[in-house]
């Protein structure tokens, strides 16, 4: 029994059940399939998280961010106050998370490329774009870029997924994609 | 044995105890359980709270309780009661005093000190900052201490249990090599070992950042190490509760492992990958290479994968041929329908079997896989996943065990045991129930560690499909029958020490486990075929693929990321 020793000393000689040594291949297969991919997915699939990433002074990424809204406001969301900006096709554009908002609000052309940039002011941040599901993390120190292609039009959420004190269930932001 | 210690042999079951060793499996496993009480409680209100019309919690308590939640459940609930598995599957199936019972003595205390002075420091609303502690966050001092307390208490017991292997082999008191049973719980042992040093490099300066001694902590860096603690420490439960899985299956069927060989090789694949999982939390992290991601989020090939996919194998097939053994052989399940199914401790086991591979494994890997990880990250579907690992799969199965163990340790017959059939079926239930609808509600998009699913108070409001609420609502609801399960157990449990009939000394007439194996021929291409344990993996197996590439069809759906 399991809670004895193995009744045979050299236990390692005994011979294996053809059953288990079928799941034990099948299951080696399976897990070799599952590896592979994530590789060819780098190949062939639409959506990997790039590798490029730097570290970055808050007080700098917030300049880049000023820079952005100056240059390429369209109008203000609302009552708000809040700036929507729409950067060129192919810009890189700038997207920071400080307590308890998303600042500011893009508004970026369907099926066209954007160089988005991700960093925090403060804690660390959760940029989950809703309802499209799209979650990365977003850490303070580090300038995160992801090249984003929008496939569909329309009005975005972006909540914030990782817990950031007690205002973090209001961190929510907006995004907009439109057609043309 | 040592002539120094008391110890007496079980009348019923014939397990060996050591007087040192019996206490402190009672007092860590009843300790376990109080924290249990505790955390499942706070967990229930965390599930109502979620429930959109309910909403039972205001914010600042939701997240003081879901740091508490966290600790307690998660934490200090499992490992107290894995410090009981240690010291039993050490002195008692080794027939050995403990080793150094001072120390573990020692442990416990410690262990309970920095449980409470964590607790306290939460209760006191000053740190709720979650029990992952982000930085730079902070939480009061006293909070990291009271972490790093406990886990030098668990280290000393840890080693408590290593220092009774040693004496166990110095004074020869088992021939060969260990037990399955041991051997397994060695494989936590061992893990718990890099998990506690794993804690301790990032805590101690964390400590130290929080009395301003330390500037800053890059806060990737803390969130590296701090998983390689915080998600080794659930491979400990994993490969503590595959080992009471084979302990039940012995315990309940005389059930002897398929092959020695194969059961151990798979607890050597836990010990030489399992600690890579740190990987499944920094998928979507910058500054990490898809390279090093892939590699460590697979476990190197997903080879920790394969370890519990064998388990899933061996532990059934060996209760299928025991059963088979005793007769039960007509068709491919007659050994699995006549089971004991209105005995707990194999009720529990089983459906912790079956919900820890269907709903935890699965889910997990698909969860660890690089790219859909993008669209599962921080949403419901994280806690959904771990509910079945570590409640339907850990708490479950020491659920199970308890029913066994808690008559033989407190020599009382248990209590309430119509209530205790019915008790792992409700619990298991409701566990279902939040795994599935946490994990749907996930698949929405909902946020976990999150207050108002509505944004009621955001200046940019959003809106959940209504199906998301509706999945938080039956979440709430499976919530409150987990709940119901969790209390019953702990009534029972604590009704049998304190009221269950006092069990006589005499050898009751016939001793549960048959002292000799179901078994009886070494290996098993002697022993007798398991096609219907065959047939059930198979089954696994189809349900695997099918929702792996179902889930990169959802990742295929969305915006185009490079």
């Amino acid at each position: 029994m399991a809670i004895h020793p193995p009744e045979t000393k050299i236990w390692w000689k005994e011979p294996i059940h053809s059953i288990e040594i079928w799941w034990v291949l099948i299951a080696l297969v399976w897990s070799l399939i599952m590896f592979v991919m994530m590789p060819y997915w780098h190949i062939y699939g639409n959506q990997n998280l790039s590798n490029e990433a730097y570290r970055v002074d808050p007080e700098y990424f917030g300049e880049k961010v000023e820079d952005m809204v100056k240059k390429y406001t369209i109008r203000e969301e609302g009552d708000t106050g809040i700036p929507v900006v729409a950067p060129p096709v192919g810009s890189d554009v700038f997207l920071l998370a400080r307590l308890w908002e998303w600042y500011p609000i893009l508004e970026l052309k369907k099926g066209k490329e954007y160089r988005l940039h991700l960093s925090s002011m403060d804690w660390m941040h959760g940029f989950s774009l809703q309802p499209t599901n799209i979650n990365l993390q977003v850490h303070p120190g580090y300038d995160f870029v992801v090249t984003v292609t929008p496939t569909e039009s329309g009005k975005f959420a972006i909540i914030c997924n990782e817990y950031c004190g007690i205002g973090h269930h209001t961190m929510a932001g907006r995004m907009y994609v439109t057609d043309k | 044995m040592s002539i120094l210690s008391k110890s007496r042999i079980c009348p019923e079951t014939g397990l060996f105890f050591d007087d040192q060793a019996e206490k402190l499996i009672k007092w860590n496993a009843v300790t376990g359980v109080v924290f249990l009480l505790v955390g499942g409680l706070f967990g229930v209100l965390m599930a109502l709270t979620r429930w959109t019309e309910v909403h039972i919690l205001p914010a600042d308590w939701f997240y003081l309780l879901l740091t508490a939640h966290g600790l307690d459940a998660l934490i200090v609930w499992i490992i107290f009661f894995e410090m009981a598995v240690l010291y039993l599957a050490s002195s008692t199936l080794l027939k050995v005093r403990l080793a150094a019972p001072k120390w573990a003595w020692l442990g416990y205390w410690l262990m309970l000190i920095g449980a409470v002075i964590t607790n306290v420091m939460v209760l006191e609303g000053d740190s709720s900052v979650m029990f992952t502690s982000y930085p730079p966050m902070k939480a009061h001092p006293l909070f990291y201490l009271g972490i790093i307390v406990f886990a030098v208490g668990a280290l000393i017991g840890t080693f408590c249990f290593f220092g009774t292997l040693v004496l166990a082999k110095e004074q020869k008191t088992y021939e060969g090599s260990l037990p399955l049973v041991t051997f397994g719980a060695l494989t936590a042992a061992i893990i718990a070992v890099f998990t506690i040093a794993s804690g301790a490099i990032i805590l101690v300066p964390t400590l130290l950042w929080s009395l301003g001694y330390i500037a800053h902590i890059d806060p990737l860096m803390y969130k590296t190490i701090w998983w390689a603690m915080g998600h080794s420490s659930q491979q400990i439960n994993v490969s503590a509760h595959v080992s009471v899985w084979y302990l039940i299956a012995a315990i309940v069927f005389g059930a002897k492992p398929l092959s020695e060989k194969v059961s151990r090789m798979a607890f050597l694949f836990y010990i030489f990958f399992l600690q890579l999982a740190s990987a499944h939390h920094l998928l979507v992290e910058p500054g990490l290479s898809s390279e090093w991601k892939i590699f460590n989020t697979s476990y190197a090939m997903y080879l920790a994968v394969l370890g519990s996919m064998i388990h899933g194998l061996t532990v059934p097939g060996s209760i299928e041929a025991a059963q088979r053994k005793k007769g039960f052989n007509k068709g491919l399940f007659e050994w699995l329908r006549r089971a004991p199914w209105g005995n707990p401790v194999f009720s529990g086991m089983f459906m912790s079997l079956v919900m820890f591979g269907f709903l935890g494994g699965i889910t997990g890997v698909i969860m660890g896989t690089e790219q859909i990880n993008i669209i599962m990250h921080n949403t419901l579907y994280v806690p959904g996943h771990f509910h079945a690992t570590v409640v339907a799969g850990t708490t479950l199965t020491f659920m199970a065990v308890s029913y066994f163990l808690v008559p033989v340790l407190f020599r009382r017959e248990l209590w309430l045991p119509g209530l205790a059939k019915w008790q792992t079926y409700i619990y298991a239930i409701g566990v279902a129930g939040i795994s599935v609808f946490m994990m749907a509600a996930g698949t929405l998009g909902v946020s976990r560690r999150h207050w108002d699913n509505n944004f009621a108070d955001a200046t940019l409001g959003f809106d959940y499909p209504a199906a998301a609420h509706m999945f938080l609502a039956l979440n709430g609801i499976s919530g409150l029958m987990a709940g119901l399960g969790g209390a019953s157990f702990c009534i029972i449990m604590v009704g049998t020490i304190l009221w269950g009939k006092k069990k006589s000394d005499v050898p009751a007439s016939a001793p549960a486990p048959a002292p000799e194996p179901a078994v009886h021929q070494a290996g098993s291409a002697g022993t007798i075929a398991v096609p219907g344990t065959f047939v059930l993996a198979l089954i696994f197996l189809g349900t695997f693929i099918l929702y792996y590439y179902v889930n990169w069809k959802y990742l295929a759906e969305v915006w185009h990321l490079s």
